[in-house]
């Protein structure tokens, strides 16, 4: 089974990962966002690099997998892929694997831009732990997103980034939990995304808004949630992609 | 033993009944054609065999594997074309060949040289390194077939393999289907085209509305219409035939199917006179497969 997986992950890499949505939503909006929010204030690098690598991390994992299922069946080669024997779990796992190796790989690019304005990671193992369990949580999350079974990239794409939006405005990127007010913080509390901008916080800058345990277990408890919804739903959507 | 064995399958979509009671079963070894109108219920059918959908009652299985619960043990014996399906266009001949086998769990070795065998014997070796996307059609198709071969499958379906394809690649595609014949594999076969069928097949279901009309040997079914002779007869405009028994229109050409030559002919001739019809055209011939087909399908073109 871990053979298929990797035959579907690197097959999705070398189809999807150089895709214009792809390209445009997983490595230039981030980019461009942080760019709008850092230019012309006064915000110290230690404050600003936990805030880009969440958000880095966050557009690149939902980047690859939401796109997927409707270029697949768009382009008329998901049929001749599950005739093949492999189970929808397994073809999930694939997608996830290459959503996630791409969150990875382009998270790095902040860590590094810190590096580069002085700013260290003071915790290197637990942000390396979050990063490995929120791009997992975050591809998940872009998998759920393409249950619609529809062949439009660009219907799957508005959905995932109506979602996607509001939470990074209320997750602790742009303004620290602790300076929200408390219906603020009970509004972030909703976003597993939240739990990996705490953690990024507590690596980077040395502290946290929550326990960091209420934070891995939060980020934990939403990728599993994420995982089983996107599977559950795939397995019931999938054949009316026919 | 049979390959495979359909019983009272039925699936609708939207309140449609997409195929209604179907049942037939493969003998092992045969290749099977499977005909219909368009919309007629062929692809759903294939699509239930090869589990890629579940059927809403009945049952089926394939090499005695029930297509529901254990479509995996099923798909690792089967190979699919299915139709109007792609190999993945921005990845090489090779890559996608690989990519197969590796989803068939075959091992890396064996996998490059059944490829390296496949693609010689389909003609597109020298091309295995070029992106899917620059392939000609027909080149498409022959990869289709070379990846559903490459797990050496017991069972193939074909969904139209040659629709559409240029003559050398049909001709390659229909070559190839004959000597996995003598091989001893199964072929389930649908097709449009009815000199393939005919010429091809052992056995052929034809399914129309989403019922099984008929499943016979092509020279059996032939045998089943009407006695019985084809004449078929064209003139110099569109006529209203109806006034005759057993006719089918084709454009200008009308088959009329009968067991007295002679009275049919005069019936004609005389039809003509009465009307000031011209005769531009008047065969008279052993009912073919397409004969066939459209008297079973009452009319509908579409194979």
């Amino acid at each position: 089974m871990l053979r298929k997986i990797w035959a579907i992950t690197k097959k999705n890499i070398l189809m999807y990962y150089l895709k214009g949505p792809v390209l445009i939503f997983g490595v230039l909006f981030p980019l461009f966002l942080f760019l709008a929010f850092y230019i012309g204030r006064s915000l110290s690098a230690a404050f600003l690099i936990p805030g880009l690598l969440a958000m880095t991390l966050f557009f690149t994992s939902t980047s690859v997998s939401p796109v997927i299922m409707p270029w697949e069946t768009q382009m008329k080669t998901l049929e001749r892929l599950i005739s093949c024997p492999i189970t929808v779990r397994t073809m999930i796992f694939g997608d996830i694997l290459a959503s996630f190796i791409f969150g990875i790989i382009i998270s790095i690019v902040p860590v590094v831009i810190g590096m580069v304005m002085g700013v260290g990671v003071k915790a290197p193992l637990t942000l390396g732990a979050a990063i490995i369990i929120g791009a997992f949580a975050f591809s998940s999350l872009g998998l759920l997103f393409s249950t619609i079974p529809t062949d439009l990239v660009s219907n799957v794409m508005m959905l995932s980034n109506l979602v996607k939006f509001p939470l990074i405005f209320i997750s602790g990127i742009f303004i620290p939990i602790s300076d929200l007010p408390d219906w603020g913080v009970a509004v972030a509390s909703l976003s597993p995304l939240t739990y990996f901008t705490d953690i990024a916080r507590f690596s980077i800058e040395g502290y946290a808004f929550y326990p960091l345990y209420l934070d891995f277990l939060l980020l934990i408890a939403s990728a599993v949630l994420f995982l089983v919804l996107a599977v559950k739903l795939h397995e019931r959507t999938l054949v009316r992609r026919f | 033993m049979e390959a495979i064995v359909a019983e009272d399958l039925s699936k609708s979509f939207n309140g449609l009944k997409a195929v209604d009671r179907v049942s037939f079963s493969v003998h092992e070894g045969e290749i099977f054609g499977f005909l219909g109108p368009n919309g007629a219920g062929k692809t759903t059918t294939v699509r239930i065999l090869t589990g890629v959908i579940e059927p809403d009652s009945g049952k089926a299985s394939v090499l005695g594997f029930d297509v529901v619960k254990e479509k995996l043990k099923a798909r690792e014996k089967i190979g699919v074309v299915p139709e109007a399906a792609n190999a993945y266009p921005d990845l090489s001949v090779w890559k996608n060949m690989m990519l197969t086998a590796a989803l068939y769990g075959i091992e890396r070795k064996k996998a490059e040289a059944k490829a390296d065998e496949l693609l010689r014997v389909f003609g597109i070796s020298e091309r295995k390194d070029s992106r899917v996307k620059t392939l000609s059609k027909g080149m498409k198709q022959r990869l289709m077939l070379s990846m559903a071969l490459v797990s050496d499958p017991e069972l193939l379906f074909l969904d139209e393999p040659t629709s559409g394809l240029d003559v050398a690649s049909a001709r390659i595609i229909r070559e190839k289907i004959m000597e996995l014949s003598r091989e001893g594999r199964t072929i389930f076969l649908t097709s449009h085209n009815m000199e393939e069928v005919s010429m091809l097949c052992d056995r052929v279901g034809i399914i129309n509305h989403g019922r099984i009309v008929a499943v016979e040997r092509p020279g059996d079914l032939r045998d089943r219409i009407g006695g019985s002779l084809a004449v078929e007869v064209e003139f110099d405009r569109k006529v209203d035939l109806t006034g005759f028994p057993d006719v089918k229109a084709r454009g200008n050409r009308y088959v009329l199917y009968t067991t007295d030559a002679h009275d049919t002919i005069c019936s004609i001739v005389d039809f003509a006179s009465r009307n000031g019809l011209r005769i531009t055209g008047l065969n008279l011939h052993a009912p073919s497969l397409e004969d066939v087909f459209l008297k079973l399908t009452g009319g509908e073109s579409d194979a």
